[in-house]
């Protein structure tokens, strides 16, 4: 982190005492927070990624939800899913959940992608689409544990939440935290939104009642840049869909770095194979063989 | 003569005799119709228009350049699966066509175990029992029919992608789709190898449809003797003399003439 420090005073002409900020470290990975337990649905969030991103709408389907759409969409980053939920009791009780990208630690995405420089992790752990890289395999649709990205069939490349890349790169929170209205949403240092959404949690469970409260911060994709603060933490499947152990198939590790090189250079040896036949045994050749030319006999001088 | 033998057991719709022909010379014999010639340079085209849309894809930081050609990255992924699907009807096509010729039969076996002695081109003859097709063709065929099978099974399943089959399916399909396509590949150096630089003469059979009887006697014996009911190692040996029957008589006939260059000293 030394690189980030450049600018960080050292000395201080005529300054008594210690200089102010010296030597504060600070945490470069950033994180969302979504307190699910006080959302109101109100898609506020939705409509500031929208407007941000600039994104066309386009007509939508009802799914007997309060859903805006089904899914996301490639145009449509970020979607509260309304899911009903009967408690053992017998009441009901929302559980609304933002669902968009949950830029992991270690994206499947990033394994599956087969294109150079289309998918990028930065290091404030960030995971960003490069569009003009993308050949639309839509291997990371395959990748993805939480079915994010989404295929825009028009351009062939594949979209998704940025996380606001442009803003954060700015200094800025993302679009959706600054629209939240219920603070339910929280942007900061991955360390401190940890910290937050613990409190949170075990505010949950020892004032609210809510026994199984806890974080989501799955350590199958090595932890994620989006969390969530759920009324239970034991059954995230009932918020949608959210997946309680997400992993990236080895499948994918196993592909890039074992079978890929291997294969490739199978297939070159069988090149080398034919060359080498050729140089070394040459060429069967239909029998008989026409013998080669013999040299000219100088018989012509030897009766002159 | 020849003229009337066709390869064996190869069937020919009837409208391919008139989209092509072919004509057998003197010294030649028929060795595949029209329509296995059709059908070969079918799939062999689509092979290559997979096989150059599949590493654009599958390795894009070495062989992106094959992407311009078919209309930028995007389009050649978009291709690649069409390609696919016509060199899995072309083949198909042609496993029907030579599901009996392609039979494996013991002299097969044989050839299996005979290969170090047929990767020395010091004996160019093969064994007397080699018929249309030698063990390593056949075996390459067969690879092949069940590539196209992994290929197609494995290549639905990436097409429909993970919200049909699930996430694991497809990764685990890309992988044999790669170890299959690079299985494939790898003995595509050997046919195309065999076919040219390797085996002279050989090409032809799938340009004219014909090849020398030479050729034949030399690289497909048992087939030579099922076209023209001569064996193959006595037809060789009765070239052999023709041959040198033919030197001694151009060597009497230039003797009697007088030595070359003799007149004009």
């Amino acid at each position: 982190m030394a690189e980030r420090r450049t600018l960080q005073t050292e000395q201080i002409s005529g300054h008594p005492g210690p200089v102010p900020g010296k030597g504060t470290q600070r945490d470069l990975e950033v994180c969302k927070l979504i307190d699910t337990t006080t959302c109101i649905g109100c898609k506020a969030c939705e409509v500031a990624c929208v407007e941000w991103n600039d994104m066309p709408f386009q007509p939508t389907m009802f799914d007997n939800t309060y859903q805006t759409m089904p899914e996301t969409n490639w145009n449509y980053w970020n979607l509260i899913k309304f899911r009903e939920h009967q408690r053992e009791d017998g009441t009901l009780m929302w559980l609304m959940r933002k669902d968009q990208c949950m830029h992991c630690a270690d994206p499947g995405c990033l394994d599956a992608c087969p294109a150079d420089g289309a998918i990028v992790k930065y290091a404030n752990g960030i995971v960003d689409f490069q569009q003009e890289n993308c050949i639309g395999c839509e291997f990371c649709v395959s990748g993805c544990p939480f079915n994010i990205p989404k295929f825009n069939p028009a351009t062939k490349k594949v979209y998704k939440c940025t996380l606001c890349s442009d803003r954060v790169g700015q200094g800025l929170e993302p679009a959706c935290i600054k629209a939240c209205p219920t603070g339910c949403l929280h942007f900061g240092t991955k360390e401190d939104m940890k910290e937050l959404a613990e409190k949170r949690a075990r505010q949950l469970r020892d004032v609210s009642g809510f026994k199984d409260a806890g974080v989501y911060d799955p350590e199958g994709v090595g932890g994620t840049h989006v969390i969530y603060v759920l009324h239970d933490a034991e059954h995230p499947e009932l918020y949608a869909g959210l997946p309680k152990n997400p992993s990236v198939s080895f499948a994918y590790k196993a592909w890039k770095s074992i079978f890929k090189p291997l294969g490739l250079i199978g297939a070159t040896l069988g090149f080398v194979g034919v060359v080498f036949h050729y140089v070394f045994e040459g060429p069967k050749r239909e029998q008989p063989e026409v013998p080669p030319r013999k040299p000219e006999a100088p018989a012509g001088r030897k009766g002159a | 003569m020849a003229t009337s033998l066709r390869g064996l057991q190869e069937k020919e719709p009837a409208f391919f005799d008139k989209l092509g022909q072919t004509v057998v010379h003197e010294g030649e014999l028929h060795r595949h119709s029209v329509y296995t010639r059709f059908l070969h340079w079918g799939y062999g085209i689509c092979f290559f228009l997979a096989l150059f849309t599949g590493f654009a894809t599958y390795l894009p930081f070495l062989f992106r350049w094959f992407a311009p050609a078919f209309g930028g990255p995007a389009n050649t992924r978009m291709l690649h699966p069409y390609f696919g699907l016509g060199f899995v009807f072309f083949f198909g096509l042609q496993a029907i066509n030579w599901w009996g010729p392609m039979k494996w039969t013991d002299a097969d076996s044989r050839w299996i175990r005979n290969l170090p002695q047929f990767l020395h081109s010091a004996e160019s003859l093969e064994p007397e029992d080699v018929g249309m097709y030698n063990g390593g063709q056949k075996l390459q065929f067969w690879e092949i029919v069940i590539g196209s099978i992994v290929y197609l099974i494995t290549g639905i399943i990436m097409w429909a992608g993970a919200r049909t089959f699930g996430g694991m399916l497809v990764a685990i399909s890309y992988i044999l789709h790669d170890i299959s396509a690079l299985i494939m590949l790898f003995g595509i150096f050997f046919h195309l190898y065999q076919a040219t630089f390797g085996q002279p003469g050989t090409i032809q059979a799938m340009t004219k449809g014909t090849v020398s009887e030479a050729w034949a006697w030399t690289h497909a014996p048992a087939w030579f003797r099922q076209m023209t009911g001569r064996d193959p190692r006595q037809a060789l040996e009765q070239e052999r003399q023709r041959r040198i029957a033919r030197e001694r008589a151009i060597e009497q006939l230039s003797r009697g003439v007088g030595p070359p260059g003799g007149g004009k000293s």
